[in-house]
């Protein structure tokens, strides 16, 4: 369990560790928190992996749900945190 | 009643060449790729020289979305997909999902990354296995991959036959043409030069334990002691013949026959070899004569060498037709290898020049008029190409310029 919050930041380092950059999408643009991750290109599977590197890095185990429910990026911290409280 | 299937683009990535003139160029000046493995330590195995791939940077063709979810072979795949579909001046944007296909033959998957996974797996634990190892290591991922990056939706598939695949997978995309769909990218790419792969390449007890690169794997010589392993291949987009030429299209040629049969238990004088190369030549509407050139399977083992010079000598006669194996120069590719005799054929019939078959000493008595060390010109338009896969797959394919 670590001290620091799980942010936006940290999803995206994760995201591009994982499973690469999207093509012809600025991760940094202002909408992206509440884009669609499919809409970025992620599909399930890059969020399957998102969530395990997540899970090894912070030692949380995360609700099979939350890959599922948490269709953007700011759902997804947010349930990471959730789990992480 | 069948229509006539062509080839209007060619996408090569082979240990002498990446791309179709590099290969070329390469070949017919005999320049081999054979050489000490270097992508791990070899030094502990029988076999220690391989046909690799130098050069080929994949972020410099792909986008980093897709490298972390694709083996080696893939990457390989995918560019040599990209490379045959621009040759063919065709963009699958432009053009109906459900119409194309993707047709590959596979020897192995990735390897290499299934490597690194299972090493994960027992040395941290399931929790580091990468989500992707759920697909990155199958047989059909090269298809899959393909069909994904350029919106190919049409009938699809993967042939597993060892080397034969190189021509199973063309032969089954000129059914689905024949069946209506309009354009399929076919052939193969293998590569499977990582450690664990190594390990079972030498299960098949044909490996080249020779050291020499200018010796290691000879067919149809004195000397032969198995083959040299490769990596890479060619995929091909093919297209109706009349498709092809409503839309300009540069025509390479016409898969023009096919036949594939299996080994009985005690066939060792190249029968169902000779077979297959007969029934391609009927599929084909063609006579003994009518061939060219032959690119032999060539698998550098006395008793296979001698079925293979058996079975071609059966059919032409004593030095009956040119011979050649451009594959010395690149070690066998198992399902990539016979994808890319189809590209060299191709480029031989074009240009009217039969690559040589590199370093050989052909023997006397295997009656082969075998092309060896300077290209030969010669008037081409008729072409045979054979493979034979491990396990008894034999496949032959006849091609034909255009007319």
């Amino acid at each position: 369990m670590t001290a620091a919050p799980f942010t936006l930041d940290d999803l995206k380092r994760v995201l591009l560790e994982g499973s690469g950059a999207p093509e012809g999408v600025d991760l940094d643009a202002a909408d992206v928190p509440d884009t669609e991750f499919e809409q970025l290109g992620y599909d399930s599977l890059a969020l399957l992996e998102t969530a395990s590197r997540i899970e090894r890095e912070y030692g949380i185990e995360l609700d099979e749900s939350v890959v599922g429910d948490a269709t953007t990026p700011r759902a997804f911290v947010a349930a990471v945190a959730a789990h992480a409280a | 009643m069948t229509v006539p299937v062509v080839v209007t683009g060619l996408g090569v990535v082979a240990p002498n060449g990446l791309g179709t003139s590099d290969f070329w160029n390469a070949t017919l000046a005999g320049k081999s790729a054979i050489g000490p493995l270097t992508r791990f330590d070899a030094s502990g195995y029988p076999a220690t020289l391989a046909g690799e791939i130098s050069g080929f940077a994949a972020d410099e063709h792909l986008p980093s979305r897709l490298l972390p979810q694709t083996d080696r072979v893939t990457r390989l795949s995918l560019v040599a997909a990209d490379w045959a579909l621009a040759d063919a001046g065709v963009a699958p944007a432009d053009l109906p999902a459900f119409d194309m296909g993707v047709i590959t033959a596979s020897s192995a998957g990735g390897f290499e990354f299934s490597q690194g996974e299972l090493k994960n797996l027992w040395s941290k634990g399931s929790q580091y296995v990468s989500a992707y190892q759920s697909f990155a290591w199958f047989y059909a991922v090269n298809t899959g991959q393909i069909s994904i990056r350029n919106g190919m939706k049409g009938p699809s598939g993967v042939v597993v036959t060892d080397q034969a695949g190189g021509l199973d997978a063309v032969a089954h995309a000129r059914r689905q043409i024949r069946k209506g769909t309009g354009l399929v990218v076919a052939g193969a790419v293998d590569a499977n030069l990582c450690s664990w792969g190594w390990v079972g390449l030498h299960t098949s007890g044909r490996l080249s334990t020779g050291t020499e690169p200018t010796t290691a794997y000879l067919p149809f010589d004195d000397r032969a002691a198995g083959h040299v392993a490769g990596e890479g291949g060619a995929l091909l987009v093919m297209e109706r013949a009349d498709a092809a030429r409503e839309r300009g299209a540069r025509v390479y040629g016409e898969i023009a026959g096919y036949a594939a049969t299996f080994d009985g238990r005690d066939d060792r004088d190249g029968r169902s070899l000779r077979k297959a190369v007969e029934l391609a030549l009927a599929d084909a509407g063609l006579r003994p004569g009518d061939v060219d050139v032959v690119f032999a399977d060539a698998a550098a083992d006395p008793g296979l060498d001698r079925a293979e010079a058996e079975a071609l000598t059966g059919v032409f006669g004593p030095h009956g037709v040119p011979v050649t194996a451009p594959k010395t120069m690149t070690g066998r590719l198992y399902s990539g290898a016979a994808s890319l005799d189809l590209a060299a054929a191709f480029l031989a019939l074009a240009e009217g020049q039969i690559p040589p078959t590199a370093h050989v000493e052909p023997a006397d008595r295997y009656g082969l008029d075998l092309v060896t060390s300077q290209p030969r010109a010669a008037e081409l338009r008729t072409a045979l190409v054979l493979a034979r896969g491990h396990g008894g797959f034999n496949s032959a394919m006849v091609v034909r310029s255009a007319a």
